[in-house]
């Protein structure tokens, strides 16, 4: 062995080596502690592999796993050497101690070396026919270990036929993990590409699997409850069978073991027939859910995330319950934020004046994050329910009252919102807004008020002047602001013609000649060519009758909702997201989303199809464009999920569900339009400008009526490109 | 599922971790804290679970200590993060406290737990009186091995066979803790009471034990008419030691006990509650000079009642200084730590009522920033013993073992503060006039 590497002279290396050889057991055993404890700390002491191989045969159990451990970690980068430890590893499979013939076929598993696999095999036989249950878990896992590193000797040796033969073992755990292993097996084998069923849950299985998950520990038990979601049920009467058997882990203090229950019954409720029974689980479901919230805030935080799901599903699981989800005073923010979107999904006309009371407290609180979101729950609160719109304002103008000002900054933009859902209602409030205009200093609520301002133009006597002080910074403003004065003046000119044809005429000027964003230029540009010839159409696109704007129901499409709810507990359904978008290799190329973007639409699989491709599209670009909008939360926005729901409801819906700006779904358009490369984006631009509504809102526009052709539904289905720029038009003046 | 599982101080620096798979490299470890850092320059939240480049990063945190899972699949994210509750719990229990120092000095004996509690990815062993059995912290004699006690994979996985005592006892103690949020109108807008049986069991054998509540679901079910209340538990969770399916029949709690302390169920009840304790505060703002405080408290509840160590938590400017008090009964300490005062009063007799002044000095310039004041609850701890808030009680605890000894059931009850017991009750001046001190 010297030959090969030339020890060190002195060091610590040097001075564990020497001990590690050393005659004295105790010397020894504190040596390898010593290894561990630099190992722990990321030392490299992979030099003394031979050394602390040496030490491996030993009466010690102790020692023997700290060599184990060792092993374990180095095995990887000295793969001639592991050879000399099989063995000894082999030996142990035969020791008469449970324990070590456990820890051995797991560490075994574990050691991930080419060279020591085919030695595997035959111990691992041994083990999964061992007598003692405590080695057949762990060998039923080794399988699952053994198929990652090379699937091959798995089927050759006929292993997966011994798991499915140990799903029938006595014992609730060896059934636990088998179910595991292949349920791993199975995940892995699909994700290579193959069609083969690997863990086919049949009627047998399922019968053994309902025995064992009464029987196992909280772990097994989420396990088995998982395989429990995959099976297909052949009748209804088996499916409420499955229900009425999984119903009692509700009970079970382990939330993971809920939330896999929620989801068991979740799948397999849809084909329950009788609708007491579906009453009845519903019923059921609604305490367990609750009690989640007495978990740790991280716990917490993945049941609300879930519970959230369930509500889009399910609205009235939680009717009653809006109450438990009143933020504490000490919860983290992220728990609060969950609550807050719950809250408002919760929010009827009984309800409504205990959850503004409580916004209304959320909004003195100390954190500005926070106080921001509470504003805007006011604000969808008043979109969400007609009845309580004005006591909404009421609580939003005592707010404006406070004077602090990123309250009153917040509050300005949910106004605007307010405004877009019932206009012409709460124009009393424009007076106090309009004085508040000094205190504004971030884009957004800038952005408001000037849309406020633009959109009331006749209302107010001195827009004119308060709009003229916006385009007198209007070059240092930021690019929404600058849009949103560029629309508010014109409307203001078509308003009120006499009064501001100076004003008009400066800021065309100042937009088209010193301005440096295209969109902004662009619009300028649309703008005066529209005034400059044809005054009438102006007034038809700019000031036509827009759509009131409502709080969606759902935050994803509704086939992508169904697909989460499959999911259940998962990160899926934590992120709100298809797992494609996240897993493994991460992202589905371009040439993946284009295959298969093609075709049906009437068909329930190629939606969820395209669904995940979409998102994964929105993903790509968000990385691109590095936007900062948290993603998962915001809800769908823009005139593309508009104008695309149009041409096919699904489609729009699913653009509707998983985009978190606008420009989100410009970019989503980018990514697989390579089909209609020109038009869409140019029209995108046009779009927002001429609508005046690219705010970056958390708010969908209604639907438009059907018949209006869209430029959007482009990037679904494929057309002759140069159709394109006179459909876009068209679009643009139909929407209006 | 977890690849990798690390335990990473305040500094984001892995302290000692486990990898499960290969999929994901420990290299990512270190990325975690810059990721996090890096959310929460953006102004971002920083979530328990999250994903970037296609690793999934699910923490927690404990003290001053990160617990984190990598991944690269679709886990099970809330069993992940349990599982990492889990370890916290095992290794306090282990050791006490868990910190950075408790790590560094078991680092053996948490690789073997590690080993021990997962398996490529999947939890296993996690109960902490079975580890025990088999992992321990004094080296084994080399004569006499430790064998894998049965109950790491028997059906009763919570127990071993062979336990003895002399005296064969139960205690049981019900514990309720209210939760309750008051407006500052004095209306309680959320209330709930979060109930806990928890027991020592002492007995031999394997002993098969039958537990009796006055649950109206029972009741109902069983058309027996109750002598006195009976209450409706609105959702129960048991300890994997309870069947569930015979709770599910016939509402009958059946089990086998673990040995020793456990929590053998919880319950909860949103029925409205009263605040047994009820305080509320005058305050008189004088900016740049002081502020004054009168704290009012009474006992809600029977006289024959008496609650004990109550602690009333009273939140004052950040900036406050020079505390005076007064109080008609008890002590009163200032805890800037916690920007607040603290009024402790040992015994609260039920119905009584008693009050408090304090007197803080203001500094005469304050920041732009702090116009928007602090609106933090006054908070409240307090116990209530022989004294159940939902009225539960144990009507019988049946012990059968083969042996057919004779064993006593001893029952405590009492009701105590929640983790959220909190009253917006402090009123600026105007609702009570405060007289100087």
């Amino acid at each position: 062995m010297a030959s090969i590497r030339a020890p060190p002279r002195k060091g610590e290396n040097f001075e564990l080596a020497a001990d590690l050889n050393s005659e004295y057991k105790e010397k020894r055993k504190d040596a390898i502690k010593r290894v561990i404890a630099n190992m722990t700390v990321q030392k490299d002491v992979s030099g003394l592999f031979p050394d602390v191989l040496k030490n491996m045969q030993t009466d010690d159990l102790e020692q023997k796993k700290l060599v184990y451990l060792y092993l374990m970690n180095y095995a990887k980068t000295q793969p001639e050497l592991v050879i000399l430890a099989v063995n000894t590893f082999v030996k142990d499979t035969d020791d008469p101690n449970p324990l070590v013939r456990a820890l051995a076929i797991r560490t075994m598993g574990c050691l991930r070396a080419e060279k020591i696999i085919d030695y595997l095999c035959d111990p691992l036989q041994k083990c999964l026919r061992d007598e003692n249950p405590y080695v057949r878990k762990t060998a039923a896992l080794c399988v699952a270990k053994l198929y990652d590193l090379k699937p091959e000797l798995v089927i050759e040796n006929g292993f997966l036929e011994t798991l499915r033969e140990m799903i029938a073992d006595s014992n609730p755990m060896v059934v636990a993990n088998t179910v595991a292993a292949l349920t791993d097996i199975h995940n892995s084998s699909v994700a290579a590409g193959s069609n083969e069923d690997i863990f086919q849950i049949t009627n047998n299985v399922l019968s053994k699997l309902l025995i064992a998950l009464n029987e196992c520990s909280e772990w097994g038990r989420v396990a088995i409850l998982n395989a429990l979601a995959r099976y297909e049920t052949e009748n209804d009467q088996e499916s409420e069978h499955i229900c009425e058997r999984v119903v009692p882990q509700f009970q079970h203090a382990n939330a993971s073991v809920v939330l896999a229950a929620v989801k068991v019954i979740m799948i397999h409720m849809r084909n329950v027939q009788s609708e007491n029974l579906t009453k009845q689980l519903v019923r059921k479901m609604a305490p367990p859910l609750v009690t989640l919230l007495s978990n740790p805030p991280e716990v917490q935080w993945v049941a609300l995330r879930n519970i959230n799901l369930l509500l889009q599903k399910r609205p009235d699981i939680l009717s009653n319950e809006m109450r438990v989800f009143f933020c504490k005073y000490n919860d983290p923010l992220y728990v609060k934020v969950e609550k807050l979107d719950i809250m408002v999904r919760l929010a009827g006309e009984n309800n409504v004046d205990a959850l503004l009371s409580e916004l209304k407290e959320y909004s003195s609180e100390v954190d500005v994050d926070f106080v921001r979101r509470s504003i805007k729950a006011i604000g969808q609160t008043a979109i969400k329910i007609d009845e309580a719109a004005e006591r909404c304002v009421n609580v939003l103008l005592e707010l404006i009252g406070t004077r602090v000002s990123y309250v009153v900054q917040e509050a300005v933009v949910v106004m605007k919102d307010i405004f877009r859902k019932y206009p012409s209602t709460y124009e009393g409030v424009i007076p106090t807004l309009c004085a508040n205009l000094d205190e504004l200093d971030e884009p957004e609520a800038k952005a408001s008020l000037i849309w406020i301002i633009g959109e009331y133009a006749n209302k107010i006597d001195n827009a004119d002047e308060l709009l003229g002080i916006f385009v007198e910074t209007f070059t240092e403003e930021s690019y929404p602001v600058q849009l949103q004065t560029l629309t508010a003046v014109v409307k203001l000119f078509l308003r009120k013609p006499d009064s501001s044809q100076g004003l008009v005429q400066r800021i065309l000027n100042t937009a088209t000649k010193d301005c440096d964003s295209p969109d902004v230029r662009d619009r300028a540009y649309i703008y005066w060519r529209l005034l400059s010839t044809d005054p009438g159409a102006a007034k038809n696109v700019v000031l036509a009758h827009r759509p009131p704007i409502s709080l969606p129901r759902t935050t994803v499409s509704p086939a992508l909702l169904e697909e989460l709810l499959t999911e259940v507990s998962s990160l899926a359904s934590v992120y709100h997201k298809p797992a494609e978008t996240f897993v493994g290799r991460g992202r589905i190329g371009a040439d993946a989303v284009l295959k298969g973007g093609v075709g049906d639409l009437g068909d329930d699989k190629q939606v969820t199809q395209k669904a995940l491709q979409t998102v994964v599209a929105g993903q790509q670009s968000e990385n691109l464009l590095n936007f900062d909008d948290p993603a998962t939360d915001e809800q769908p926005s823009g005139i593309a999920a508009t104008a695309a729901l149009a041409a096919t409801p699904a489609a729009a819906n699913l653009l509707a569900g998983t985009s978190s700006n606008p420009l989100d779904d410009l970019v989503s358009i980018f990514g697989n339009a390579s089909l209609a490369p020109t038009a869409a984006p140019a029209a995108q631009n046009g779009f927002g400008g001429l609508g005046g509504l690219s705010f970056g809102t958390p708010l969908a526009p209604s639907p438009v009526p059907p018949q209006t052709p869209s430029v959007l539904s482009q990037s679904s289905s494929p057309a002759p490109p140069q159709a394109q720029p006179q459909q876009a038009q068209d679009d643009l003046l139909g929407l209006f | 599922m977890a690849s990798l599982i690390a335990i990473l101080d305040l500094k984001g620096k892995p302290l000692i971790q486990r990898s499960y798979r290969d999929d994901v490299p420990a290299t990512y470890i270190e990325k975690f804290m810059p990721i996090v850092l890096e959310l929460e320059e953006e102004g971002q939240q920083v979530t328990p679970c999250f994903s970037r480049e296609g690793i999934n990063y699910m923490h927690i945190r404990h003290s001053n200590l990160y617990l984190l899972a990598l991944s690269k699949r679709n886990s099970n994210a809330a069993e992940i993060i349990l599982f990492l509750h889990r370890i916290v719990q095992v290794l306090i229990e282990y050791f006490k406290e868990l910190e950075e120092e408790s790590i560094r000095d078991n680092f053996v004996i948490i690789y073997e737990l590690m080993d021990e509690m997962m398996d490529f990815g999947f939890p296993q062993t996690t109960e902490s009186k079975i580890l025990q059995e088999y992992i321990t912290q004094e080296s084994y004699k080399l004569e006499v091995q430790v064998r894998p006690p049965i109950a790491v994979t028997n059906a009763v996985s919570w127990r071993s066979e062979g336990i003895r005592y002399r005296k064969n006892e139960v205690f049981l103690d019900v514990i309720e803790s209210v939760n309750l949020l008051v407006n500052a109108n004095g209306n309680v807008v959320r209330s709930e009471i979060l109930g806990a049986v928890k027991m020592k069991c002492y007995l031999s054998g394997m002993p098969e034990l039958r537990l009796g509540l006055n649950d109206k679901v029972m009741f109902e079910s069983t058309g027996r008419t109750a002598r006195g209340k009976a209450i409706e538990m609105e959702d129960v969770k048991f300890h994997q030691c309870v069947r569930l399916s015979r709770f599910e029949n016939d509402r009958t709690i059946s089990f086998i006990p673990p040995d020793g302390e456990f929590e053998l169920m919880s319950y909860r009840l949103s029925t409205p509650v009263k605040p047994l304790v009820w305080v509320e505060a005058a305050v008189e703002h004088h900016k740049g000079s002081r502020v004054e405080y009168m704290v009012k408290v009474k006992a809600q509840f029977k006289r024959r009642s008496t609650a004990n160590n109550v602690e009333i938590y009273v939140p004052v400017p950040d900036d406050a200084d020079t505390p005076k008090f007064r109080a008609s009964t008890g002590t009163v300490q200032y805890a800037p730590d916690k920007s607040a005062f603290v009024w402790k009063i040992k015994q609260l007799g039920g119905g009584r009522e008693f009050l408090m002044r304090a007197h803080f000095g203001l500094p005469s310039v304050r920041g732009e920033q702090e116009n928007m004041d602090k609106r933090a609850p006054i908070t409240v701890k307090f116990e209530i013993p022989y004294f159940t808030v939902s009225g539960i009680q144990v009507r019988y605890l049946k012990i059968v073992e083969k042996s057919g000894y004779q064993a006593l059931p001893w029952v405590r009850y009492i009701t105590q503060n929640g983790d959220d017991y909190s009253l917006r009750t402090a009123h600026e001046k105007g609702s009570a006039p405060i007289a100087p001190i």
